[in-house]
This record gives structure tokens, sequence and C-alpha cells, in this order.
């Protein structure tokens, strides 16, 4: 998994490519979130686009970020699912838990 | 085993990186199986989710303890036999990860997904004393199972899953 975040105001995008599995891209998700918290950012996208491969353990840690950044006082939402992230969304009624975008400017407004 | 039955079997460390040698080794037999893409998709994410299980909740991430995966290629199906060297346990008492209360569960997620992709999902106490878990797959082309033959139905259940 790769991870790279930019500022959109007060929004942060983390644009995510490769799996979030069990591992390494379980733990770069859960360090990436931590560390944007930690500067007071809380306002996060998980723009998923680049993600072709998600199993247990990379949901579990999208769900740990969701309730992370809730608390905080924050909000986090998907942006651009894969068919294969979005079928397992679906499957897990997760769909119903994320706000999920396919408009990056569309997700961004949405904070405000 | 069958003279027609092609078996492959491997020990596995109980080590993260188990997982994806043993998603790799299974894609590649499903594929020269001839499974299509899709089908190699939900069988590679299965066998994921067993060796998970086993490194997690089997053997509890202990390093002295082992995984042992099995495949069968019969006539008509595909077998993937996961086993844990762990103290098992009871299918029925696994949560439903689909109920609202267990939505936000940060885990509890795996058996849920290897039912809803394989035909049929079983688990059994194993030679080991751990849970084994069993769970098979169509080939292409091959007869519907015959009711009986094997685990049980490939839909998710209401209160199992892992």
């Amino acid at each position: 998994m790769r991870a790279t975040y930019r500022d959109a105001g007060a929004v942060t995008v983390v644009d995510i490519g490769g799996r979030i599995t069990l591992g390494e891209g379980s733990a770069l998700l859960r360090t990436t979130i931590k560390d944007l918290l930690a500067e007071g950012r809380n306002k996060i996208v998980l723009n998923l686009g680049d993600v072709n491969y998600i199993d247990s353990s990379g949901i579990g840690e999208l769900v740990t970020g969701f309730t992370t950044v809730k608390k905080a006082g924050g909000d986090l939402k998907l942006l651009n699912l894969t068919k294969k992230v979005h079928d397992l969304l679906q499957l897990t009624k997760l769909f119903t838990v994320f706000d999920v975008y396919t408009d990056e400017n569309v997700v961004i407004q949405s904070f405000k | 085993m069958a003279p027609d039955t092609k078996h492959l079997e491997v020990t596995l460390d109980t080590h993260v990186e188990s997982v994806n040698v043993a998603e790799e080794m299974c894609l590649r037999v499903a594929e020269s199986a001839g499974f299509g893409e899709d089908d190699c998709y939900r069988i590679g994410m299965s066998v994921r989710e067993g060796v998970i299980n086993a490194f997690h909740y089997g053997n509890q991430e202990k390093p002295d303890k082992k995984i042992h995966l099995a495949v069968d290629i019969t006539p008509d199906k595909m077998i993937i036999h996961v086993l844990d060297e762990g103290k098992g346990f009871d299918l029925s008492s696994v949560p439903d990860p689909l109920a609202q209360e267990n939505l936000l569960s940060t885990s509890g997620r795996g058996i849920f997904l290897m039912r809803a992709f394989m035909d049929e999902f079983n688990v059994v106490p194993g030679k080991t004393g751990g849970a084994e878990i069993i769970m098979s797959k169509k080939l292409p082309g091959a007869s519907p199972v015959p009711n009986g033959q094997g685990g049980q139905s490939a839909a998710p259940q209401q209160g199992q899953g892992q």
C-alpha cells in the first residue's frame, strides 16, 4: 500500500493505492490517520481510486479510522471506490456506515 | 484419496507473510484448474481469510505453532483445508458481522467472507486439536455439488462469521 496526502482547505485528501491488507497495508493506513489527527487534521477523505484489493484486516482498519476520527470530533469519508472495494463494502453492509463519494469537489464541499 | 485427485500441502510459519504465501499458492492452483478471474479473486480472498484466522485466532500469533494448508483438486471441485494448532472454536458462537451492533466492529468478518465467496464452508475439530477450515469451490463446468457432499451452504448465515 502507498499513501500520500494533500490539503484542500480544512480537508485533507489521502490518495491511497495498492492493497490494504493484514500487515504493512493496514499499519500504514493506521499511522497515516494517526499522524493527521496529531496535526489537527480531522476532516479526512480517503481516495481509494487506486486500491485494487482489501481484505478483512483492511476493512477493519477503515472502520478503526472512521471511529477514531469521529471520536476526535472530525469525519472520515471515502472517495472513488473500485468495483472490488465497492462490492466488499456492500457485502459487509459498511456502505451504510461510510459516506461514499465519486467526485472530489463534492466530498470536499460536503464538510462545510 | 481418490486416484484422480491432485493433492498439495504445505506447512506455514505463524507469520504475517504466510498469508501472502498461501494466497499466491492457491491462486496458482486455481488458475491452472481453470477458474476465471472473479473466482480466483474469491478463492484467494478466502484462503487469505482462512490463514489470517489460523494466524491470529487459532495460533494466537505464537511463532512456535504452525499453519497447515492443503489443497485438493478433485474432478469436480477445489477443496482447501486450513488447520491451526490452537484450541478450536464453535462456529455457532461467532458473532454476526452484519448485525447492527457489530457493523463498527474492527474485526470478525473473515468467516463471513469465506462463507460468501466459497460454495461450501465448514469448520471441524482438526487432528492437531485446533480448528480445521474446509472450504470448496466447484470447478468451472463441473456439475452442481449434490446435497450432503461436504460443508455447508455458501450463503452467509445470521449469527455466524468471524
